[in-house]
């Protein structure tokens, strides 16, 4: 569990990036950070492995207080991925991996093993291993940057925008990847995008944030989809524009028991089955023309091309 | 062309290679004084341009530095400093290590510069320490910057100590000053070309010991990204920021 | 300062000969450049060839090559020619470098546009790709400007004028001032050619001063390089 309590971050040029900030980060969930550029997502993932060290407040990871330890130590024992990968070009794919156990003194032919594993563990052809980094694609070197991150074994596995730099393609692949591992791993994840679907799709509490890190609501992807806190929020995931408010169509004759949905602008979002012509759970019999909520949409993104 | 054949009768006349004067002890000597002076070189301007490379501390100061260095006309310094110091030996080393300090600076300084931001703060965020970044990942990235100012720096001294035959430094410099002023084409011409030898081998013997100390990925990052490292291609800062110092 | 007055017209005229002397050089390596640069920009074999070639050319030591060059080209060894041409050759091979590197950061996406709206590939260079990569170009002019001009003055030792009398003269006289005052006037020479190629290039390349180059690797060796 990570706990930010009232945490401020101002940098030297008096830029103000983080403004009493408070949260609790449950264990082996996935948080997600989403908001516009700028708003001090990165400021506050980089504070958890004080890469970043607050202007006041503090940070606790299962009631330690972070500041108590040495930084490196810390850093050493929580996984850091970040977008482009940051791998070491001068080192082969395989001692990428294996750097930070072989800092800690892990033989080197134990911690091979490890990164050989590991290459496994995120999808990669052991064949990739011993070659230099600028030798793989983009999405390549994403999956070794995440086997990096996890070749302590950590707790915590802390992700800037991983996915961020790779086509959309190889982005789907890397969050199912991820959804994949982290349900076989358990790890607690905080992971940070600019991507909303990508934040409802990953997180199981994702939070949205305004300038200066202010939190303009903290819940589940479906809490926040069928309760938007603020008209921020609603223009953020989209809601404001009908995006994700589907109503079902009338003027398409039903065939079968399936519906066709339509977003706010009147394009086809999809279909949902409705037996006997009645929505689930709604009530509502089809047809009305009333308004059905938008599903949690959490693995069809359809409407969000 | 017979002018060069007399040249080279110089030079493989077995009379002329030993003995206090010839071609062997000279040699030697302009060896010792380059590598000695390279050596004191190194020790003050490598770990003084790690250092402004890594903290951007008194990068001003490294950046004047190398361009008055460049400005200054090595031979008006040489022979003023004599003039104040005095003739020996002594002073024309102070003399080469001073000419072959800024490029070592420049050198590691742009070296480190050089490297991505990101993969260095990738690796402090993976839980190196500050001296674990320097040591693995800043300085074998910037290797080939810190090798090419190694170059340019050792070319400098070879030429420099050259120029100070004048002044009374031992070395293959002799034989081309004593030339000229005893008029002697054939033995400038003679001194020319073992200094000209001289520095080709060196700097072939550099360019070997480069490609066995810059690490593969490095090179290789290089030759697949040349647009990106436009800037920073290994040799060009190195052997640029030479140019004006060469003498 | 004294001796200055004294000996103005020595110093004013040993000076021009050091502009004089120095221009060529400067002016031939710009010129030369760009056709090998843009050969070695373009092949991979010219680009080995060339950039090899240079090398070795350009670590030479200045004085052993003004000495050689009189058996080279059959010059007299006071010609002021072996000068001009050793200058002439460190400009080449520095400039080359330089321009191969100049063309290869003029951005694909630029050129591959400008052919597809239709420049043929001569208007094309001499309108797109010579312009942009112009800023690189200067860099090393810039370079090569200031150590000719330094460079220069070892040609006294073989008995060409140029300020570097001065040193000898004042050495051999045992008279620091005078080789102060030769040093001064070097690096007026040096300065005032620089600033001379930054105002052109400011001229010429009015779109550099509205975006500043920053890529924080070519604005931090470029003070190394300029
Ligand atoms: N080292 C720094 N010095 C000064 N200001 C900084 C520094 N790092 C970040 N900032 C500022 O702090 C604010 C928050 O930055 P942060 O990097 O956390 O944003 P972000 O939400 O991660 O944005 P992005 O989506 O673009 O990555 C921005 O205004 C930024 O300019
Ligand atoms: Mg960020």
């Amino acid at each position: 569990m990570i706990e930010f309590h009232s945490v401020t971050k101002r940098f030297p040029d008096g830029t103000l990036a983080v403004e009493d900030f408070s949260l609790v980060l449950p264990s082996r969930k996935t948080t997600v950070f989403v908001g516009s550029s700028g708003c001090g997502k990165t400021t506050l993932l980089r504070m958890i492995n004080r890469m970043i060290d607050p202007s006041s407040g503090s940070i606790e990871i299962d009631g330690v207080d972070i500041a108590s330890g040495s930084a490196v130590a810390l850093r050493r024992s929580i996984g850091y991925v970040m977008q482009n990968s940051g791998l070491l070009p001068h080192r082969r794919v395989i001692d990428n991996i294996a750097t930070v156990p072989l800092l800690k003194g892990v033989k080197k032919a134990d911690a091979h093993t490890q990164a050989m594993e590991l290459l496994d563990t995120v999808g990669l052809d052991r064949a990739l291993a011993y070659r230099y980094p600028s030798q793989l694609s983009g999405g390549q070197q994403q999956r070794v940057g995440v086997a990096r991150g996890l070749a302590v074994n950590p707790n915590i596995l802390l992700m800037d925008e991983p996915f961020g730099a790779v086509d959309p393609i190889v982005r789907d692949d890397l969050q199912q990847e991820l959804l994949r591992l982290q349900h076989d791993l358990d790890k607690t994840v905080v992971f940070v995008t600019h991507d909303i679907d990508e934040a409802f799709l990953l997180g199981d509490q994702v939070v949205i944030l305004e300038k200066g890190a202010q939190i303009a609501q903290v819940g589940t992807p479906k809490e926040i989809l069928a309760n938007p806190a603020s008209d921020f929020v609603a223009s953020f995931i989209g809601a404001d524009r009908g995006k994700r408010r589907l109503a079902v169509d009338s003027t398409v004759a039903r065939s079968g028991d399936d519906v066709v949905l339509v977003d706010g602008a009147g394009y086809v979002a999809g279909v949902i089955e409705a037996p006997g012509g009645v929505l689930p759970g709604s009530g509502v019999g089809v047809g009305t023309n009333s308004r059905a909520r938008s599903v949690s949409n959490k693995t069809d993104q359809a409407g969000d091309a | 062309m017979n002018l060069f054949l007399d040249a080279l009768n110089f030079l493989f006349d077995p009379a002329n290679l030993t003995g206090a004067n010839g071609i062997v002890p000279r040699l030697v000597d302009h060896v010792w004084y380059t590598g000695l002076s390279m050596a004191v070189a190194i020790v003050i301007g490598i770990p003084l341009g790690l250092l402004v490379g890594h903290t951007g501390r008194g990068r001003n100061a490294v950046v004047a530095l190398s361009s008055a260095a460049r400005a200054l006309p090595t031979l008006g310094l040489i022979f003023l400093i004599i003039l104040y110091t005095g003739l020996g030996v002594g002073p024309l080393i102070v003399v080469l290590v001073i000419l072959a300090v800024p490029p070592l600076l420049a050198g590691a300084y742009s070296g480190l510069e050089a490297v991505n931001r990101p993969t260095i703060d990738a690796a402090r965020a993976i839980g190196m320490t500050e001296w674990q970044i320097l040591l693995k990942v800043e300085i074998p990235l910037a290797m080939p910057l810190i090798f090419g100012g190694i170059r340019s720096a050792t070319l400098q001294v070879i030429a420099t100590a050259t120029i100070a035959g004048y002044v009374g430094l031992t070395g293959l410099g002799r034989f081309l000053i004593e030339g000229l002023a005893l008029r002697d084409y054939k033995l400038a011409l003679a001194g020319a070309i073992l200094v000209i030898a001289l520095a080709l081998c060196v700097d072939a013997i550099l360019a070997l010991a480069q490609r066995l100390v810059v690490p593969h990925g490095v090179a290789r990052g290089l030759t697949r990204h040349p647009d990106e490292s436009a800037a920073p291609t290994p040799r060009q800062h190195g052997r640029v920021s030479t140019a004006p110092s060469n003498p | 300062m004294l001796w200055l007055w004294d000996n103005l017209d020595l110093v004013l005229r040993l000076t021009a000969d050091h502009v004089r002397l120095s221009i060529i050089p400067i002016v031939v390596g710009f010129i030369v450049c760009i056709p090998f640069g843009w050969l070695a920009n373009r092949y991979t074999v010219a680009r080995t060839i060339l950039l090899t070639l240079g090398g070795v050319l350009f670590s030479i030591p200045s004085l052993a090559l003004f000495v050689t060059l009189p058996a080279l080209l059959g010059t007299r060894i006071l010609d002021e020619a072996n000068v001009v041409v050793a200058l002439s050759i460190y400009a080449i091979a520095v400039m080359v470098r330089g321009a191969a590197d100049a063309f290869s950061s003029v951005s694909r996406d630029v050129i591959s546009s400008s052919t597809a709206v239709g420049f043929s590939a001569v208007s094309r260079f001499w309108t797109v790709e010579f312009p942009l990569a112009g800023p690189v170009l200067l860099a090393s002019l810039r370079v090569v400007s200031v150590s000719t001009v330094s460079l220069l003055s070892v040609g006294s030792l073989i008995g060409v004028q140029s300020l570097g009398y001065l040193f000898i003269n004042g050495y051999q006289r045992d008279f620091p001032e005078e080789i102060l005052i030769g040093i001064v006037f070097t690096v007026i020479v040096a300065v005032l050619f620089d600033t001379i190629l930054v105002l052109v290039g400011r001229l010429l390349m009015p779109w550099t001063r509205a975006t500043p180059r920053r890529r924080s690797v070519t604005s931090a060796a470029a003070p190394v390089t300029a």
